[in-house]
């Protein structure tokens, strides 16, 4: 392997290799999407490329929220705010596996020492109005990654079928470098003049969002913002895709689909502040759900999607 | 003859799939051979994880060609009859023969089949079995539209005899069957091609697979029970965990490892719990202490440090698990230990119950469980329990379920209970309770036999019942998604396993009552609900007891009578007269009760009266017929006896008595006498071996 000699020394060099890996199998490395989003499956990249007929391959790291997961960073390795590097193929290659192996051997991971396993493990988003079929992919008896072929997105049926592959950065990261809290470890080169730790970085915002996320978070403006993205998300797409002003064919299925990341994300902070009963609970997964439909409905019309363009008015 | 080889090679298949896959395989192909006329002598069929392979052997080359003559119409027949013949042989008009008989020239359809090469039919039959195959969850990947539970990658497909192998011609949506096949993804990638059953298994295990699922389960058993025996242990069994781990690995390699010492005062069951549902580990018990002191986990390959990283990994992964699991266990133990006077820790524990929602319509986990204490300290006395102990581990037994261990793992409720009452100092057989009063959980899962932990398992599974009868969330059909049937069983297994004499109708009341209160929306009228609730235990007694050889209208029998809700009582009378109606009396008296009730009943449509009356035996003119009076006189008090008794085999006995009566009296005697006032005599003498005979059963329920 000649990108990657050797074992990496810090969480960003694994990053680096992972998106240099995946670069050279020829995918588009893409940037964080600039929400937040409890997975990096909610990118629009991931949610909404999947769907339609144009094929699709891209890469890129999601910063993560998960607000019940939070533990003043005292935990150590669940957080509320984490990374995870995302790939998704469409339609998914036929050596999806043996290219995924591939990236295991460029962050380090010595095939010949390793016991690298595929174990039963069905993705489903209720959120999302999604599921697919694949496994959690052990090393050692630790879960590494999320292998999945995508069958639904939004209600809709993936075709072509996306191949998605979701690792958990800090837990890899943790195995690779053989750290066992993630406070302690190394973020940049351990060796460079300010060597910087995990906890150096994030120790101060775990606590800070910990403390937030549970007792502060005003959950009255919250469940108004809520309804606010809800409805706003509705409004958009009742918008006729004929734009008044230019006269050309625009479905806003990305500005809608921004106010269902957000109705999702402040759900998941409701969550965590235990204003949400477990029938409740159910009621609004549906909510995000309708909204997620809608939005899969809306882009399945567009170009991006491989819809026939519209004739020219 | 020749054999046959197909391997179905694919990306992992998940293990709880592997088993039933490689069956239905052999089903699918085998069968659709055996349809075509190919008969073989044996076949057998492997999974591994990325493989499903049938191997048939001595097999006809070919099918035997058969020639098939059918008559049609008349040559001169109207041509929409000569359409609808053309039809159903699949001929054309010109390729029919005409014969001359005795009405004129008739058509006749001479369809012959050759034989089919064995390749031709097999290509086919594999086929239709990819393309219709029964995984519980299959899907598509890449652009195609063909499913498989994970990607298909290749099909080897060759049928072979002494003089050589041939690959079956034979493609799937672009995949081409071939003879070649891989080995294990990691030690031996390469792929190569095989010419027989013999060829590939040796090949395969030269490329470090094993091929039968079996096998590996031995070698993974043999070879960790020998480890665990050389260090003075022993592997706690666990056969699905077996079959599970054998299905994820194609070459098994043992490895054993230590549990951190810090970690070996958790309950036996966490780590159990703990290492087989997270890292699909065997524990190793030490047979001295009966602590858990290792594990053992099956890696897929053999490495150069003879496993030293694998198993350290392991070992780190683990550790973190069991961080977490013992920090969830000191905090219960924490609160439970915070209040050791009467009841107060578990108390405390319980307490965030009050804001989980059981069912939106019936209350908190709270409310429920304040019910099943009230029902529960009722039905103690009936069970030999004290009424305070009873009470109070009902208000525990669910305490745990508001654990932080029991959050983490579900499938340890109960188990935590009892270690956490025990902790906070309850008396024994309260906390034992917390432990079985969720048993049983299945056909096979044993009965709480304790007097404590039978009230709570009983009073548990009633509030459950007739809260969802409250709310009118009964099973139907296939959907059962509060597992009522399996809580109504459990009420039948404990009350019959315990010889429990218990009318269950107050239970039931006092729980209907309860939910009724709590229901926020009731659908009916309570006093419909105790019978229908009845009626459905009487349905799951049927199905309970048909797996025992009793019929199921033998109960309906029993349980028409009414009143039937002591449910040992219940099975003592179905059982007898189980005995009885198989005997050659019973028989017999059977088919006299139901002549005597059929001309009853046909007599009091036409009359449009009752014959109710008692018959007077002064009006009885044939012998028979007073034989049949003196008869009825004896067996009435001694059936009442028997009864009393609670002894039904001797009222059978007494009813036996009448048999010979009844047939003797339908031989001589006429029922419908001239004379008005005979008639109507013998009319109410039937009525009473109706009425006499229901005393022990409703006959007219019986089948046959």
């Amino acid at each position: 392997m000649s990108e990657a000699p050797g074992k990496p020394r810090s969480f960003q060099e694994i990053i680096l290799r992972l998106q240099t890996y995946w670069a050279s199998r020829g995918c588009a490395v893409l940037q964080p999407y600039d929400m937040e989003v409890g997975a990096g499956t909610f990118h629009p990249a991931t949610t909404l490329r999947s769907l339609g007929a144009r094929p699709w391959a891209a890469a890129y790291v999601q910063p993560s929220r998960r607000p019940t997961d939070g533990r003043y960073g005292d935990n150590p390795n669940r957080l509320q705010h984490y990374y995870q590097f995302q790939v998704l193929i469409k339609p998914s290659p036929p050596d999806l596996q043996a290219l995924y192996l591939g990236s295991l051997e460029a962050i380090g991971i010595d095939m010949s020492l390793h016991d690298i396993r595929f174990v039963e493990d069905d993705w489903e988003s209720p959120t999302l109005g999604a599921w697919g079929l694949g496994w959690e992919v052990w090393c050692d008896g630790m879960e590494v990654s999320q292998f999945t072929y995508f069958q639904q997105v939004g209600g809709h049926d993936c075709r072509p079928v996306s191949g998605e592959l979701t690792y958990g950065l800090e837990r890899l990261a943790m195995y690779v470098l053989g750290i066992d809290h993630v406070m302690d470890m190394p973020f940049n080169d351990p060796q460079a003049p300010i060597a910087l730790k995990y906890g150096d970085i994030f120790r101060q915002t775990e606590r800070e969002y910990s403390r937030f996320n549970f007792d502060v978070a005003d959950t009255g403006v919250l469940l108004r913002h809520f309804e606010e993205a809800e409805a706003e998300c509705a409004a958009i797409l009742a918008h006729p895709a004929t734009d008044p002003k230019t006269g050309r064919e625009i479905v806003m299925a990305h500005p809608a689909y921004d106010q269902c990341i957000k109705a999702s994300h402040i759900f998941n902070l409701l969550d965590a502040r235990g204003v949400i009963s477990p029938t409740e609970r159910q009621a609004y997964i549906g909510r995000v759900r309708t909204l997620a439909r809608m939005c899969a409905d809306a882009f399945t019309t567009t170009e991006a999607a491989g819809a026939e363009a519209a004739p020219a008015a | 003859m020749p054999d046959l080889l197909i391997e179905l090679f694919s990306e992992e298949i998940p293990a709880r799939m592997q088993a039933k896959a490689a069956e239905d395989l052999r089903r699918l192909v085998t069968d659709a051979m055996v349809e075509a006329g190919l008969a073989y002598a044996a076949a057998a069929a492997f999974a591994t994880p990325r493989r499903l392979t049938l191997a048939v052997q001595d097999f006809p080359k070919a099918t035997k060609a058969t020639k098939e003559e059918r008559k049609g119409p008349r040559a001169d027949a109207p041509d929409k009859a000569l359409e609808g013949f053309l039809r159903s042989t699949g001929l054309t008009r010109d390729q029919l023969e005409v014969r001359a008989d005795k009405k004129g020239d008739v058509l006749f359809a001479v369809i012959e089949k050759p034989g089919r090469e064995a390749s031709e039919v097999i290509a086919e039959a594999l086929e239709s079995a990819i393309r219709n195959f029964p995984w519980p969850k299959s899907m598509r990947w890449g652009a195609g539209t063909l499913r498989w539970v994970r990607p298909l990658h290749s099909i080897l497909c060759i049928i072979h005899d002494e003089a050589g192998a041939s690959v079956v011609p034979l493609e799937v949506e672009g995949i081409r069957a071939g003879d070649r096949t891989q080995g294990h993804r990691f030690m031996a990638p390469g792929a190569f091609a095989v010419s027989s059953f013999e060829d590939y298994q040796a090949k395969l295990a030269a490329a470090k697979v094993v091929l039968d699922p079996a096998e590996r389960a031995e070698k993974i058993w043999h070879d960790a029970t020998q480890m665990a025996f050389a260090q003075g242990l022993e592997v706690v069994e666990d056969k699905g965990l077996l079959a599970e781990v054998a299905g994820l690995v194609e070459w098994p390699v043992v490895l054993m490892g230590p549990i951190g010492e810090r970690f070996l005062d958790l309950p036996p069951e966490v780590l159990q719990t703990s290492m087989k549902e997270h890292q699909k580990f065997f524990s190793v018990r030490n047979p001295a202490t009966g602590r858990i002191e290792k594990f053992v986990t099956v890696a897929n390959r053999e490495t150069a440090d003879d496993g030293a990283t694998i198993l350290a990994g392991n070992g780190r992964v683990l550790a973190a698990r069991l961080s977490d699991a013992l920090f969830f266990w000191e905090n219960d133990l924490r609160k439970v230990k915070a209040a050791k006077e009467g009841m107060g820790g578990m108390e405390a524990m319980a307490a965030p119950l009050a804001a989980v929602t059981f069912h939106n319509k019936l209350g908190s986990q709270a409310e429920r469980i304040a019910r099943i204490a009230r029902l529960a300290r009722e039905i103690a006395r009936d069970v030999g329990a004290d009424p305070a102990q009873a009470g109070q581990a009902a208000s525990v037994a669910k305490a745990d379920l508001a654990s932080e261990m029991v959050y983490e793992f579900p499938e340890l409720q109960g188990v935590m209970g009892t270690y956490y009452a025990r902790a906070a100092g309850l008396p024994e057989p309260v906390a034992a309770a917390c432990g079985a009063h969720y048993a049983p959980l299945g056909p096979s899962d044993a009965v709480p036999t304790e007097p404590v932990a039978v009230a709570v398992a009983l009073a548990d599974k009633i509030d459950m019942l007739t809260g969802f009868w409250a709310i009118d969330e009964k099973p139907t059909g296939s959907k059962d998604p509060f597992a009522l049937r399996r809580a109504a069983l459990g009420v039948i297994r404990i009350v019959l396993e315990n010889g429990l004499r218990l009318a269950l109708t107050r239970p039931i009341a006092e729980g209907a009552k309860a939910n009724h209160v709590d229901a926020a929306d009731h659908a009916g009228p309570m006093e419909l609900l105790v019978p229908d609730l009845l009626g459905f235990l009487a349905d799951r007694l049927k199905v309970h007891l048909r797996a025992e050889g009793v019929r199921h209208d033998v109960i309906e029998a029993c349980f028409r009578l009414g009143g039937q809700d002591d449910l040992v009582l219940l099975v003592a009378r179905v059982r007898a007269l189980q005995a009885f109606v198989d005997s050659e009396d019973g028989a017999n008296l059977l088919a006299g009760y139901r002549r005597a009730v059929n001309i009853l009943e046909a007599e009091e449509k036409k009359d449009g009266i009752e014959y109710s009356l008692d018959p007077d035996p002064q009006f009885a003119e044939a012998e028979a017929e007073k034989a049949l009076f003196a008869a009825l006189d004896a067996a009435d008090p001694a059936i009442g006896k028997a009864l009393n008794a609670e002894d039904f085999s001797a009222a059978m006995s007494a009813l036996a008595a009448l048999r010979a009566p009844i047939d003797a009296f339908f031989e001589d005697v006429v029922v419908n006498a001239d004379n008005a006032i005979i008639r109507r005599n013998r009319l109410c003498l039937l009525n009473r071996i109706r009425t006499v005979m229901l005393r022990v059963a409703a006959f007219g329920a019986l089948e046959g």
